[in-house]
């Protein structure tokens, strides 16, 4: 409840202020699981602060709940800022492989096979 | 959460020293030293407060031949193990993050706070790079919070659940099983022996649990590494009966 002009500054508003409330709907939401990498593309000077860690976090690839726990961010806001840069251009993603039905035997062995390999 | 002031990106702490640069050796199996930890969640929490000291030196990066992941939930009550079995089996040190639960779902679960509107559920995570084109990631979660949003959302696409119980307190475990049942998620049952944990005939504890005669129950130790992946390997073993029986 911010009353009119009053100004709030601190930094645990204002991952949700920038999602303009759009954290927490999570019919689209990024799944956790997704990679998500730096597309290298040039930063507009007038990008958002939260905007530019995600990106300089993301140099390498890593999922989105990395992403989240490394900046210390709720994965909620995360996942809306990332789809935004994902939009932009400035980070490419890789969906989760997903069992469709959960029966895509390829991708269990491969699970088991992995999984064995480190006993 | 300790949100800090977001100011301008922050540089990573040149200062820092304390072991930061032995992570990128990325040998992997170490970083799983402490984790006899049996207050999981409470080590969770801890874990989120540090997040906020980003530094690059510390993130370890998935292999970029990787190709796409997939996720299994590791659920169970609070204090069961499962950061410790995570921590065991992950090649990143187990992150912390909070997942943000819902005004409706708050509603139901929380009656003690009914003004706050949103409030958050641990999620401890690790990850497994397998054949170096996959990467598993091991989301750990409590379950016992029923309607839970946030929980459907994490068991959407995972492969399956591996639900730790407890022998001293198998009733802690009952709303983990009984929400994978719900949501129609395949799991496996994996019985944490801690060093005072009661011995059951496996006929008792799955009458207790009441689990399908299909469901596997193995008994692990989340501190042991081979254990853990065993426990695991039950699972995905399971998964794969239970598509080959379908088709």
């Amino acid at each position: 409840m911010i009353e009119p002009g009053e100004e709030r500054t601190t930094a645990a508003v204002r991952p949700y202020v920038i999602t303009r409330g759009r954290a927490g709907s999570s019919r689209d939401a990024l799944p956790l699981e997704t990679l998500v990498k730096s597309s290298g593309s040039a930063l507009s000077p007038a990008l958002q602060p939260e905007y530019r860690r995600i990106v300089r976090c993301c140099q390498g690839l890593l999922s989105v709940a990395e992403v989240a726990a490394h900046l210390g961010q709720p994965p909620a806001v995360v996942q809306v800022l990332l789809a935004d840069l994902i939009d932009w251009g400035h980070i490419v993603a890789r969906p989760p492989i997903r069992v469709a039905k959960r029966a895509d035997m390829d991708l269990l062995r491969k699970v088991l096979d992995g999984l064995e390999s480190k006993l | 959460m300790g949100l800090k002031a977001s100011s301008e990106i922050s540089m990573p702490d040149t200062g820092r020293t304390d072991g930061a640069s032995g992570v990128d050796d990325a040998s992997g199996v170490d970083g799983t030293d402490g984790v006899d930890d049996d207050m999981d969640d409470t080590h969770g929490m801890n874990g989120t407060d540090s997040a906020d000291d980003l530094d690059d030196t510390t993130v370890m990066y998935v292999q970029p031949s990787v190709a796409g992941a997939a996720k299994i939930l590791v659920v169970g009550p609070m204090g069961v193990g499962k950061t410790t079995l995570i921590g065991t089996v992950s090649e990143i040190k187990p992150l912390s993050t909070e997942a943000t639960m819902s005004r409706a779902g708050a509603r139901l679960d929380m009656p003690v706070r009914p003004t706050k509107s949103t409030t958050t559920v641990a999620l401890d995570f690790g990850r497994i790079t397998l054949g170096g084109e996959l990467v598993l990631y091991l989301f750990g979660t409590p379950g016992q919070q029923r309607f839970l949003p946030a929980w459907k959302d994490l068991a959407r696409g995972a492969l399956g659940a591996l639900a730790l119980v407890d022998t001293r307190d198998l009733e802690a475990s009952f709303d983990a099983i009984g929400h994978l049942e719900d949501l129609d998620v395949p799991f496996s049952v994996a019985v944490n022996s801690f060093p005072d944990s009661v011995l059951h005939s496996e006929d008792d504890l799955r009458s207790a649990l009441d689990l399908l005669p299909h469901t596997p129950l193995v008994i692990c130790d989340a501190r042991e590494h081979k254990s853990s992946v065993k426990a695991l390997i039950s699972l995905v073993s399971h998964l794969i009966e239970t598509v080959s029986e379908a088709t």
